[in-house]
C-alpha cells in the first residue's frame, strides 16, 4: 500500500484564520490524483483522529487543474492558546506524510 | 468603460522588504495604485491584544520610503491595509507617524486618509442585542463575556472606505484592518472594472510575488485588470507566473480555494480558466462575484493567563533512550512540587514540558522503536493567572527540573540550563474571542476616516482633520 508522501510532488499545511488549519495535497500527477482523490484514508475520520478535530467541520475540495485535493479542519484549541506548540500550523502536515493509502 | 486597471503590488506586506527597481518597473508599466497590505491575524493574537506591530519600526519605514516616493514621483495613490500589523487604533496612528516622518525627509506633502475600523466594545454589544451578529463557524453565538474579553476589537473594512478616501482626494490611504483582498481591488472597482476579475485579483496578487513560479525570487506583481479578465505578472523581469503558480495561490491559506466571502458578497472562482499569455504572465477569465447582504468579519483578542518559562538541554544517553518515561515522571513530580507548594492558591495553573527533538511540535506520541536522539532540549512551561504566580511556580519546579533523575539511587544529575536566572517571564498569553461577522446598513458605518493634510500643512501651518 501506498504512503501519501509517495503519490505526491508537496504536502503542506497553514492556518486559515485562527480557528482553522489546512492542508494541501499535491498529488504527484493525474492518475494518482484520480485514483486517491476520494480515497477514504482521507476521510474527517482520519483527521479527526489525527488532529483530534471534529468531524462535521472537516472539509474536502478536488481541484482537478492542478491535480490536487485541500482538506480544511478546525483546530482542536484555536491558535496561540496556553498549550500552543505550532502558531501557524505549518508542522501539521508531517503527521499524514506516512498515511496509507487505498 | 473598456481601460485597463492596473494595480503595483510591491511585495506581500509592507515592511518585508520593497525592492525599488521593481516598483520604478511597475510605474513605467502604467500602474494606476500602489497597494498591498500591512497585516494579517496570522502570527497570532498578541499583535492586536496590544496593538503592537509585528515588524519594527526601521523596516516599515524603509518600505515606506521608497513607496512614499513613488507615490509622489508618479502621482498615483498608494493604499496600506491593515496597518501595523492587526489594523486597531493603536496600530493604524502608529504606521501615520512614521508616515509623517517619511514626508517630512523627503520633502513631500501627500493629502493622508487614515481609516480607523476599531469598535468600543459597546457598540458591538448593541449590534449583539439587535441580532446583527452572526458566528462563523465552528463558534457559537457571541456573548457579551467574549466581548468584554477582548482588549480591542476591530472590523474588517472593504472597498469603499478606501474609494470613499481616494474620491475624497487622498493621495496616501492608511487604513485599519482590512480585507487584503479589498485594497487591491479598491481602485479597479472604482474605475468600474470588472467585479469578479477586480476581487480574484486581488486574492492572486495579496501575497506579491507568491503568486509566482520562484515565490522567493522576487517581491512584488503587476496586476491589469479589465471588464471580463485580468492579467498577472511578477514585478521582476527574471521572474515569471504560470498557470499553476497562479491557480495554485488560491489555496494559500484559505479553508475554501473555490468560494471566498468578502464584505459584500462571494468571490466565485470554481469556473475560472487561465492562461499563459506568455512566458511570464497569466490571465484569468471567468471570475464570478455573487453580492450578499453586507457584513464585516469582526476579530478581537485579548489577555489570558501569564506564563513563565526555563530551557535545558539533556545529553545524558539514559535518559535519551526513555525519554517518555521520563517526560511523565518528571511531569507527575513537577505537579506534585506545585500542590504540595501551592495548595489551593496555584489555582487553574498549568504546567506543560516540551522536548524538543523528540515530540515538542506535535505533542503526539513518538513512534514505537524511534532511535533516540543525540540530546534534546526541553521547555518548561508554567501558565497561571498572574505573571508572579507563574514565575513563582517555575521557582517551585526549579530544582527538580534541573536534577530530576530518571531513576532513583545514583548522583542527583544536573542538566544544562542554558541562563541565569534560569526562568525566563514570557508575559501573557493572547487569545482571540471573535470568530463572527456584523451586518451593516452602509460600508462605512463603523468607519472613521481621519485626515493628515500634509498639502495644507505646508502651505498653511499645522492642521489635524
Amino acid at each position: 500500500m501506498a504512503k501519501l508522501r509517495e503519490v505526491c510532488r508537496h504536502i503542506r499545511s497553514k492556518n486559515a484564520g485562527p480557528f482553522w488549519v489546512t492542508v494541501d495535497l499535491f498529488f504527484d500527477g493525474p492518475e494518482n490524483y484520480r485514483k486517491y482523490r476520494d480515497s477514504d484514508a482521507l476521510a474527517a475520520a482520519t483527521f479527526a483522529s489525527l488532529y483530534g478535530t471534529d468531524p462535521k467541520f472537516v472539509k474536502r475540495f478536488a481541484i482537478d487543474r492542478l491535480n490536487t485535493v485541500k482538506i480544511s479542519f478546525v483546530r482542536a484549541t484555536a491558535q496561540g492558546g496556553v498549550i500552543e506548540r505550532d502558531m501557524h500550523a505549518g508542522q501539521q502536515y508531517v503527521r499524514l506524510l506516512d498515511l496509507e493509502m487505498n | 468603460m473598456t481601460e485597463i486597471i492596473s494595480v503595483l503590488v510591491p511585495v506581500g506586506m509592507l515592511g518585508v522588504g520593497v525592492q525599488a527597481d521593481e516598483v520604478k518597473r511597475g510605474i513605467a508599466a502604467g500602474a494606476d495604485v500602489i497597494a498591498l497590505d500591512a497585516g494579517s491575524t496570522d502570527s497570532g493574537a498578541a499583535y492586536l491584544a496590544t496593538g503592537v506591530a509585528k515588524y519594527n519600526r526601521e523596516a516599515i519605514k524603509r518600505d515606506l520610503l521608497i513607496l512614499m516616493a513613488a507615490q509622489a514621483e508618479a502621482g498615483i495613490p498608494l493604499l496600506i491595509g491593515s496597518c501595523g500589523q492587526s489594523g486597531n487604533d493603536i496600530a493604524v496612528s502608529w504606521v501615520r507617524d512614521i508616515a509623517v516622518e517619511v514626508a517630512e525627509e523627503l520633502e513631500i506633502s501627500p493629502r493622508i486618509a487614515l481609516l480607523y475600523s476599531e469598535q468600543e466594545q459597546g457598540v458591538i454589544k448593541a449590534k449583539s442585542a439587535l441580532g446583527k451578529i452572526r458566528p462563523l463557524p465552528p463558534s457559537g453565538p457571541l456573548t457579551d463575556v467574549s466581548i468584554d474579553r477582548c482588549a480591542h476589537i476591530v472590523a474588517m473594512m472593504g472597498p469603499e472606505p478606501y474609494i470613499a478616501a481616494l474620491r475624497a482626494g487622498a493621495d496616501i490611504v492608511l487604513g485599519g484592518r482590512t480585507s487584503d483582498t479589498a485594497v487591491l481591488a479598491a481602485v479597479p472597482l472604482m474605475r468600474g472594472a470588472g467585479i469578479g476579475p477586480s476581487w480574484h485579483a486581488g486574492k492572486i496578487g495579496e501575497c506579491g510575488a507568491q503568486c509566482a513560479v520562484n515565490a522567493s525570487g522576487a517581491a512584488g506583481v503587476l496586476m491589469r485588470i479589465g471588464i471580463d479578465r485580468f492579467e498577472i505578472e511578477p514585478l521582476s523581469p527574471s521572474e515569471r507566473c504560470d498557470v499553476q503558480s497562479v491557480s495554485g495561490h488560491m489555496l494559500y491559506e484559505n479553508s475554501d480555494p473555490f468560494r471566498l466571502t468578502e464584505p459584500g458578497g462571494v468571490l466565485d472562482v470554481s469556473e475560472a480558466d487561465y492562461q499563459s499569455v506568455d512566458e511570464r504572465t497569466v490571465r484569468v477569465t471567468g471570475s464570478k462575484w455573487e453580492p450578499m447582504p453586507y457584513t464585516m468579519k469582526l476579530e478581537g483578542a485579548g489577555p489570558g493567563p501569564f506564563q513563565t518559562i526555563m530551557i535545558i538541554g539533556i545529553e545524558d544517553p539514559e535518559v535519551l533512550a526513555s525519554l517518555d518515561l521520563f517526560h511523565d515522571r518528571l511531569h507527575a513530580a513537577l505537579i506534585e512540587r506545585v500542590e504540595r507548594t501551592f495548595g489551593e492558591e496555584a489555582g487553574d495553573y498549568n504546567i506543560s514540558l516540551r522536548i524538543y527533538g523528540w515530540n515538542a511540535v506535535s505533542g503526539q506520541p513518538v513512534p514505537k522503536g524511534s532511535a533516540a536522539p543525540r540530546e534534546v532540549g526541553v521547555m518548561f512551561v508554567a501558565s497561571a493567572s498572574t505573571q508572579s504566580l507563574a514565575t513563582r511556580i517555575a521557582k517551585a519546579c526549579n530544582p527538580y527540573f534541573f536534577h530530576f533523575p530518571l531513576n532513583r539511587g545514583k548522583d542527583l544529575p544536573s542538566y544544562g540550563f542554558p541562563f541565569s536566572p534560569s526562568e525566563i517571564e514570557r508575559g501573557t498569553v493572547y487569545k482571540f474571542y471573535l470568530n463572527h461577522v456584523v451586518a451593516v446598513d452602509d460600508p462605512l458605518e463603523l468607519v472613521r476616516t481621519e485626515w493628515v493634510d500634509l498639502r495644507a500643512r505646508s502651505k498653511a501651518g499645522a492642521v489635524h482633520g
